[in-house]
């Protein structure tokens, strides 16, 4: 139990091999997903033929393609850079306001409206695509019928996919910087106030600095999640796939080594996204 | 002073207004309606309940519909087995450093996508994967085994996936209990089991709570782990909800299916947060 | 044996790495008295409770509960129980809840439980209370509901880490009587510890000083005041006045010290057992209490110091000048009964006092 409860040998024993076995069971698919992006073979299977880095870099001129000359990933990867790049500038954006609606204002039905922003995360990810393509492009073909009047924005494509994403990433991103904004402790501000700044001025330079921390990982988080979201975005996404789809799709056909190589390459960027963030975080805690 | 903060209200007040609305409220109400047409000939829509009938009389559906429920449930469950030792070894034993490493190894699976874990299960467990190769190797088994497309599979998968988010709820709960409720539950005279169970499981409660709906609703709502890892036989709700609208493009018996699965979700969470005393936010918040 | 020794502990050691918390501490407490340990943060008492509690194990040492070797019985399994400084109050189970804790554990029938409960809610002013939950209770109720958790137990020793400490000032000087006699009426060997010597007084059938881990002194709290073993005890119970100089000379008890501007005063040398003696020369510390200080006056026998009045610290009955004699600093009583005049600022005046009534010790290497 506790440090201080006296625990038997066996008990000990027993609980360290739990947690070993734990973190390999953790460790294992990803370790040998990346093991296989470099076996010299066209499967991604025992046995070992060696050491190679054609599934990265191969030009496609001895049959074999790498990732990197691939140029169905590599569009379906843009593909994905932009929608993500999209859902974090909107989440993050109604994140801050939401967070300060929220943690600072008071008003009538606030209660309400706070289970109204956590409603998308009891709401299962298929459905949320679901729901918005049955609304817009329900909306599109009845605009179409009616007036000949295209609506391509509404139809399955990349901005359908960015709004199918922000619906639910937006509720994360203002909970972790609706967290940090309520630490923040308000006599900052009235001080800010109180040497005569501005309220404007006192938000800006007192109260975002601070939330600055949380704005950045809470941009992070949802970069990622969009990033590698599938659920919602395989209702929503169009004739241009994003990443996760177009890895989904190749898969369905049988796996290759390039499709270990596409996940080697989403796991590093992942994690020195992952690692600026921490890094930062740690930096201004300190 | 006061028009100033009625001004930012509204300034604050209309964007979450309108991403709650357009892109969460309006598009579930549109989906229920949908729900209910029934489409007499090309052009031409009526009220009916023939989608939510078409559910209760083929068996495949309501089926798929339990199964998916059920080992939904399932999955949470263990899911919570697995993670609370884990967690409980991070918040309270673990100390200084060795605690934000197992911390942060528990988030480094998560940096890969989901298909991405799923592919390396894949690789694990089909036949000709690592887990069959060991085992011929060993000389425990005579030829390839097959370990993937199955129910087995299909939960392992999904236990991974759900893991991080038990363990991160549970850490920050039991982070925040006091050594000494502990201490003082073992000085009045408690055993291991007791002290577990009335005053660390009740002090959890929240994050138990917490994690199991994040990762039920996770589970009812994947779609690549069943598919991929599944058989044939293991069919998820989800892949039904896909196939009516983008492959039979039939969206109104899609729209049905989909708010089915969506008052089972909503019931359940509630039912756990009755059940359990919590309020959704105290748990989510 | 006339008495029943409740707890007795002998050379008991616990270390951490290179720093030693507890340094061969050993001691007896008689059982139905009430033993505090007092001792700044730090110094060890806190370890100490923990290895009578259980929660931690001394790396030598006995600790004995009548009787029987305690080391190696699990903290469920001893029959002490603990109040927590905090209070450590379960928050998720109403007030009967949490007393009725360590009764389920011994298996009580609920008949019996919800009586026991509600007869030691009785006793500690809290009668009908057991719905409510530790949350919307003040904090003096919050205390009376973490003693009645251990005592409805009737556990033979109770142990108490400085639960007074979150009160504010007038709570506590409340708490202190109701403690004290809550120990009366129910008997029980009270083991407290706390760094608020005022506390350690108050209640106390005994007190230890702890210091670095050792215990400087175990007496009464009167005899802690009066007879200080050490230059630490005395300077830490009670305010006092030091005055250092070398020893010029003694007569029988008394001693002469030679302060720093070569001044002579005496004082009577301290009863100070296992510490050594100062022998002439040496360096020695006089210490001598504000109250046995007396202003202008100077009885036959008495001896005088004259210092410059610095300013003067109206505190009602606790009234005080402060003035300076031989480069240090010290304070005098001044009653508010009109017996004295203030003092000015600024004006010498003589000290007077008791050889009798001061205390020398050899100074402490440090």
């Amino acid at each position: 139990m506790i440090r201080s409860v006296p625990r038997s040998r066996w008990f000990n024993g027993l609980y360290l091999a739990y947690l070993v076995a734990f973190f390999l069971y953790l460790a294992l698919p990803l370790v040998v997903t990346a093991a296989f992006a470099f076996n010299d073979a066209p499967f991604p299977s025992l046995p070992w033929k060696g050491a190679t880095l054609d599934w990265f870099i191969a030009d496609g001129s001895e049959g074999r393609t790498g990732f990197f000359h691939d140029s169905g990933l590599l569009a379906a990867l843009w593909v994905s850079v932009k929608i993500a790049f999209w859902v974090t500038l909107v989440s993050v954006a109604l994140g801050c306001g939401n967070a300060v609606l929220f943690e600072r204002l008071d008003f009538r039905g606030k209660e309400f409206l706070y289970l109204l922003l956590l409603l998308p995360l009891v709401i299962p990810g298929v459905i949320l695509g679901v729901s918005i393509l049955v609304f817009y492009s329900g909306m599109a073909n009845e605009v179409a019928r009616a007036w000949a009047v295209e609506l391509d924005l509404f139809r399955p494509g990349t901005p359908l996919v960015v709004m199918g994403q922000v619906s639910f990433i937006t509720t994360l991103s203002t909970l972790v910087i609706a967290a940090r904004l309520r630490k923040f402790n308000p006599q900052l501000e009235e001080a800010a106030l109180n040497l005569g700044a501005t309220p404007l001025v006192a938000w800006f330079t007192v109260t975002l600095p601070w939330l600055l921390p949380a704005i950045f990982g809470a941009a992070a988080m949802a970069f990622l999640m969009s990033f590698e979201n599938f659920n919602t975005t395989v209702m929503l996404t169009g004739s241009d796939t994003p990443l996760t789809v177009a890895l989904f799709n190749r898969l369905r056909e049988g796996s290759t080594p390039v499709l270990n190589a596409a996940a080697l390459v989403l796991m590093v960027a992942s994690a020195l996204l992952a690692a600026l963030v921490l890094r930062r975080g740690s930096g201004s805690n300190a | 002073m006061r028009s100033t903060g009625k001004l930012s209200l509204w300034l604050l007040l209309t964007p979450f207004a309108l991403w709650i609305v357009l892109l969460v409220l309006l598009p579930h109400v549109q989906m229920l309606r949908v729900s209910f047409q029934v489409r007499e000939s090309w052009d031409t829509l009526a009220f009916g309940v023939e989608q939510y009938r078409n559910f209760f009389t083929e068996s495949y559906y309501w089926r798929t519909f339990l199964r998916t429920g059920v080992m939904s449930l399932f999955t949470t469950l263990i899911t919570l087995l697995i993670a609370f030792p884990v967690a409980w070894y991070i918040a309270r034993l673990a100390r200084g450093r060795a605690k934000g490493w197992l911390f942060l190894a528990c988030l480094v699976p998560f940096w890969a996508s989901e298909l991405v874990r799923t592919y390396g299960w894949m690789i694990l467990l089909r036949e000709s994967g690592l887990f069959s190769a060991a085992l011929q190797g060993l000389g425990w088994v005579d030829g390839p085994v097959e370990m993937l497309y199955n129910d087995v599979a299909v939960i392992v998968g999904l236990v991974y996936n759900g893991l991080l988010f038990m363990v991160v709820p549970l850490v920050t709960t039991l982070e925040g209990m006091d050594d000494n409720l502990v201490e003082a539950g073992y000085d009045l005279g408690g055993g291991h089991v007791t002290v577990m169970r009335e005053i660390v499981v009740p002090w959890a409660m929240p994050g138990i709570v917490s994690g199991c709906i994040v990762v039920f609703m996770l589970t009812l709502g994947s779609y690549l782990t069943p598919i991929l890892m599944g058989g044939k036989d293991s069919a998820w709700f989800t892949g039904q909800i896909f196939t009516q609208f983008i492959t039979r493009f039939n969206w109104e018996q899609g729209a049905a299916l989909g708010v089915l699965l969506l008052v089972l979700s909503s019931l359940i969470v509630w039912l756990g947060l009755k059940l359990t005393g919590q309020s959704l936010r105290k748990v989510m918040g | 044996m006339a008495v029943d020794i409740d707890l007795h502990c002998q050379d008991l050691v616990r270390r951490f790495g290179s720093h030693t918390a507890v340094n061969q501490v050993s001691l007896e407490i008689p059982a139905g008295s009430f033993f505090s340990i007092l001792g700044p943060s730090g110094c060890g008492k806190t370890t100490l409770l923990r290895l009578l509690a259980g929660f931690d194990r001394p790396d030598s040492g006995d600790i004995m509960i009548r009787g029987q070797r305690m080391n190696d019985v699990a903290p469920n399994h001893r029959p002490v129980n603990m109040v927590f400084q905090h209070l450590a109050l379960f928050p998720t189970m109403s007030v009967g809840d949490n007393i009725a804790y360590g009764l389920k554990r011994r298996k009580v029938p609920a008949a019996e439980r919800r009586r026991r409960i509600a007869e030691v809610l009785e006793q500690v002013g809290l009668a009908g209370m057991e719905p409510r939950f530790p949350q919307q209770l003040s904090g003096g109720q919050r205390q009376r509901v973490a003693l009645a958790r251990c005592l409805v137990l009737k556990p033979t020793l109770l142990l108490l880490d400085e639960p007074l400490g979150a009160l504010d000032l007038k709570l506590r000087d409340q708490m202190k009587v109701e403690l004290k006699n809550l120990q009366k009426a129910f008997g029980t060997t009270f083991v407290y510890i706390t760094h608020d010597q005022s506390e350690a007084l108050v209640m106390s059938d005994r007190v230890a000083v702890m210091r670095d881990g050792r215990f400087d002194q175990v007496a009464t709290p009167e005899a802690l005041y009066r007879e200080p073993a050490t230059p630490f005890v005395a300077s830490f119970v009670g305010d006092n006045n030091r005055l250092g100089g070398k020893l010029l000379a003694r007569e029988g008890e008394l001693a002469q010290i030679a302060l720093a501007d070569g001044r002579a005063i005496s004082g009577r040398l301290a009863d100070t057992g296992r510490h050594q003696a100062p022998a002439i020369g040496d360096r020695a510390e006089l210490f001598i209490r504000p109250e046995s200080l007396v202003l202008g006056a100077s009885a036959p026998g008495h001896c005088t110091l004259r210092a410059q009045v610095r300013t003067t610290l109206f505190d009602g009955a606790n009234s005080r000048v402060e003035v300076e004699a031989a480069g240090e600093r010290c304070y005098v009583r001044l009653p508010q009964d009109g017996s004295v005049p203030v003092p000015e600022e600024g004006s010498s005046v003589t000290l007077a006092w008791d050889p009798q009534l001061a205390r020398v010790f050899a100074a402490e290497a440090s």
